[in-house]
């Protein structure tokens, strides 16, 4: 039987090493030095790389990051210090029910709530897209760090005399600084791959643009652009760019266990 | 901080509230029965949109794929608690929780490239077989393309086994120590410790995993929209070409210029939504339903 | 107790039906002989020695306690028994334990096996949740590959009058074990180690999370069983120790310090640290 057990694991392993394998093998013969620092080319041209789409990438991760990270962290402490809150259970089963939505339909939420009445694409969309995708996950670590902190600790605060919400911001949340960074590294590492929701709200730019109320380039999207393409030379720059995706996100997950590690 | 945090409910409402709204037009000029159950998806020429095809995509290719996924999620968990020596159990369960770090869309390119062109020669395989010996078989097979159903149902089994791994997992860690010891006390071997005892015990926090994983599939839309090539019949071949939900919208939405077609995109994504709700809250109830003797998984 | 007519009870000895037949008494005569022997026995865990040397005679049909502060190694040493340190990685046990005059380590011995003829009882009563009473007696029965129902159904009741719950379950087999109150599912885990007829029954402080109503019957259980079982207790309550069994061995810090019969252990100490411990002076 443990051979059986140890085979399926094996089974459900291997596609990893298959994808990986993959991506870094066409990925490392495609990267040079263009492909960082140009936009794409038209089509059929040679050279042109996806200096749009690393750039926007990292826009609208950050302004996405603004926007989950406040109201997510908003949530986490009203679950953990307020947890007998009338609002609470509320904001706790809606949070776990956003947290099940797929990402595709928080494109379509931004597409309502940006792109029509802003009348065109955005990166200001999609930052909100990913956004809300944010906030369940970085609710639910937020409110596990904030548990972590020892009840002795807030019961010093107070025993000095501090009102309630002194209390968390000067004691609470910084021990629990770590736990919230981490919680939101990694939600940042998750939605920086979603492609469905910037495809209906960030929509793609070949140019170069920091401009968040025009229509911005980000890497899923342009690999997704690239892989369903007919060109060679696309094709090739979807894997090279899907190895500095999975690097992005790998070295953004690392950075996450680094922030925890360092306070045990 | 109260207003940070109703911020939660604010974001949910507004989900709810624009995907009613914006397909309500469709949703209005259909009815939502009708809706549902319309089988003639036509942006072209008749501008009728009716959603069945791609509702049955989605639930195909979502039980296909969880069918497919629960054994060797299973397997990774067992072998992950159970059955490896310690090292090798900590990264195995750091590999499995890896293949959830993939982007969607780097599945889907790797679905194109790599497992299109293996899938297509094995369904030609199987296709001149059955033409041979099993010709009944055929109209159930359909055309070995590669793209299509079948490409799409092993992409998302693979995504989502870490999904049903991980909740195992720390359910069968849960189960306490006695349990299992008695069971040992009795003559029994590790296989049937697991049988007799842990999986039971843990069967609640199994199924949370399967339900988790199952909701997972059924919004999955980047890989799958990249290999089930997109169609708007009904699948009704293993083989052949499909669409889900997800895909339809994220194929066609930024190519809709009429309003009712747009509209009955978002209707789409509003049926979708609500399946998602109802995944979830299913998910809840069993869990609370399987769960033995107050452990919560 | 009628002799039961069936094969059912293939599994027990001559001697115990001889008992049944004629009463409890006329097999308790001589000087008992040795259910187990342990020779020379040392644990470790990695690099810690948690047992050393320890060598002493299990007595058949009477109940040997084992005492001790905390961590003395009473609890290391009942696992020795029936091998329950083959389940921990880091575990290694020298040494020699013979059951019934075979050595139970040795090279080509099943440890199932010996866990089928050596059952154990633990402080936490064990109940599996997702069984009802029935199958939760009868499992170790079903592990062991027996499937007929008259038979396990006759194992079962056998096993539940043998714990004194029979009466008390009789009517409700088919209700989940964990309706039982906390004495009741030790009664029940004593049964289920019970049904599959063990030679040895080791009780790792059976009673330590049981209230006092409960803790007394079941020390009158094994006082009970003691007639057809082999009874290991392992218990940090001396006075408990003094009213259930019949011998007595004291551990220290990894040593057995003492055994000898009950009485003359806790009435006349031969060694000091016995009489400090049994005195109250530490532990």
């Amino acid at each position: 039987m443990a051979a059986l057990v140890a085979l399926g694991a094996l089974a459900a392993l291997l596609p990893l090493f298959l994808v990986l394998g993959y991506v870094v093998r066409e990925g490392l013969g495609a990267i040079d030095l263009a492909f960082f620092t140009r936009d794409p080319a038209p089509v059929g041209q040679p050279g042109g790389g996806v200096r749009s789409a690393i750039v926007g990438t990292l826009i609208i991760d950050l302004m996405a990051s603004v926007i989950g990270v406040t109201v997510g962290v908003g949530a986490g402490l009203l679950l953990s210090e307020y947890g007998h809150h009338p609002m609470a259970p509320v904001v706790r089963l809606v949070g776990d029910v956003l947290g099940g939505m797929p990402a595709i339909i928080m494109g379509l939420v931004a597409y309502q709530l940006v792109v029509r009445p802003m009348r065109r694409f955005s990166a200001l969309a999609g930052s909100v897209a990913l956004g809300f995708l944010m906030i369940p996950i970085v609710t639910r670590s937020t409110e596990s760090a904030l548990a972590l902190v020892p009840r002795e600790l807030r019961e010093a605060g107070m025993a000095l005399g501090l009102p309630r919400w002194r209390v968390i911001v000067s004691v609470v949340l910084p021990a629990a600084r770590d736990g919230i960074v981490t919680g939101a590294l990694l939600a940042l590492a998750r939605v920086a791959g979603e492609a469905a929701p910037l495809l209906l709200t960030a929509f793609g730019n070949p140019y170069l643009s920091f401009d968040p109320t025009r229509p911005m380039d980000s890497l899923p999207l342009r690999l997704f652009v690239y892989a369903i393409s007919p060109f060679q030379e696309w094709h090739a720059q979807a894997w090279a760019a899907s190895l500095l995706l999975v690097l992005m996100i790998l070295a953004t997950t690392l950075a996450a266990r680094w922030v925890i590690r360092q306070r045990i | 901080m109260l207003l940070l945090a109703g911020g939660v409910v604010l974001a949910a409402a507004l989900t709810a509230y624009h995907l009613y709204a914006g397909g309500s037009q469709a949703l209005r000029r259909f009815g939502l029965v009708g809706f549902l159950t319309g089988t003639r998806w036509d942006p072209a020429l008749e501008m009728r949109f009716g959603a069945l095809p791609f509702v049955v995509g989605t639930l195909l290719t979502s039980f296909l794929a969880l069918a497919l996924s629960v054994l060797p999620a299973l397997a990774v968990a067992l072998f992950v608690t159970e059955y490896a020596p310690p090292p090798l159990g900590g990264v195995v369960a750091y590999l499995a929780d890896l293949l959830a770090a993939v982007p969607s869309v780097v599945y889907g390119l790797w679905g194109i490239f790599v497992l299109v062109p293996a899938v297509r020669q094995g369904e030609l395989a199987v296709y001149l077989w059955a033409a041979d010996r099993a010709p009944w078989l055929l109209p159930w097979l359909g055309p070995p393309a590669g793209i299509g159903v079948l490409s799409a149902v092993l992409v998302l089994a693979i995504m989502i086994v870490p999904f049903t791994a991980s909740v195992a997992r720390d359910a069968i860690r849960q189960v306490p120590v006695e349990q299992r010891e008695a069971l040992y006390a009795l003559g029994a071997t590790r296989w049937e410790v697991v049988r007799t005892s842990v999986l039971p015990y843990a069967r609640g926090g199994i199924m949370a995993g399967v339900i988790l994983a199952l909701a997972r599939a059924l919004g999955e839309t980047m890989a799958v929209t990249m290999v089930i090539g997109n169609t708007h019949q009904i699948p009704t071949t293993l083989f052949g070409p499909g669409a889900t939900m997800a895909s339809v919208i994220a194929n066609e939405f930024t190519e809709a210029v009429d309003d009712l077609h747009l509209s009955s995109l978002v209707a789409v994504g509003f049926c979708l939504f609500l399946l998602a709700v109802a995944v979830h809250l299913a998910a809840r109830w069993l869990l609370r339903r399987l769960s033995p003797g107050g452990t919560a998984a | 107790m009628a002799i039961p007519a069936k094969a059912a009870l293939e599994a027990e000895s001559a001697a115990v039906l001889v008992e049944q037949a004629f009463g409890a008494e006329a097999a308790d005569t001589a000087a008992p002989t040795l259910a187990m022997e342990a020779r020379n026995v040392s644990v470790y865990y990695g690099q810690r020695r948690a047992l050393t040397d320890v060598s002493l005679g299990i007595p058949a049909r009477r109940v040997t306690a084992l005492i001790g502060p905390s961590g003395c190694g009473k609890t290391t040493f009942l696992r020795v028994l029936n091998r329950m340190h083959d389940l921990t990685r880091t575990a290694r046990v020298e040494g020699t334990v013979l059951l019934n005059g075979e050595d139970i380590y040795g090279p080509r011995v099943d440890p199932i096996a010996i866990r089928r003829r050596v059952g154990m009882v633990f402080q936490k009563p064990v109940v599996f949740p997702t069984m009802n009473i029935f199958d939760n007696v009868a499992v170790g029965l079903r592990l062991a590959g027996e499937r007929r129902r008259v038979v396990l159904h006759e194992a079962v009741e056998r096993a539940l009058r043998q714990a004194a719950l029979w009466d008390e379950v009789k009517d409700r087999l088919t209700a989940p074990g964990l309706a039982l109150s906390g004495g009741q599912q030790q009664r029940l885990a004593i049964a289920r180690a019970l049904a599959v007829s063990p030679e040895v029954l080791l009780m790792d402080e059976p009673t330590s999370a049981i209230d006092p109503v409960g803790t007394q019957r079941i020390e009158d259980l094994i006082a009970e069983l003691k007639h057809s079982v082999t009874i290991v207790i392992v218990t940090h309550n001396m006075q408990q120790a003094a009213r259930v069994s019949d011998y007595v061995g004291f551990f220290l810090m990894g040593e057995l310090v003492e055994f000898d019969e009950t009485e003359r252990l806790f009435s006349n100490p031969r060694d000091p640290r016995t009489e400090a411990y049994i005195t109250g002076r530490f532990g």
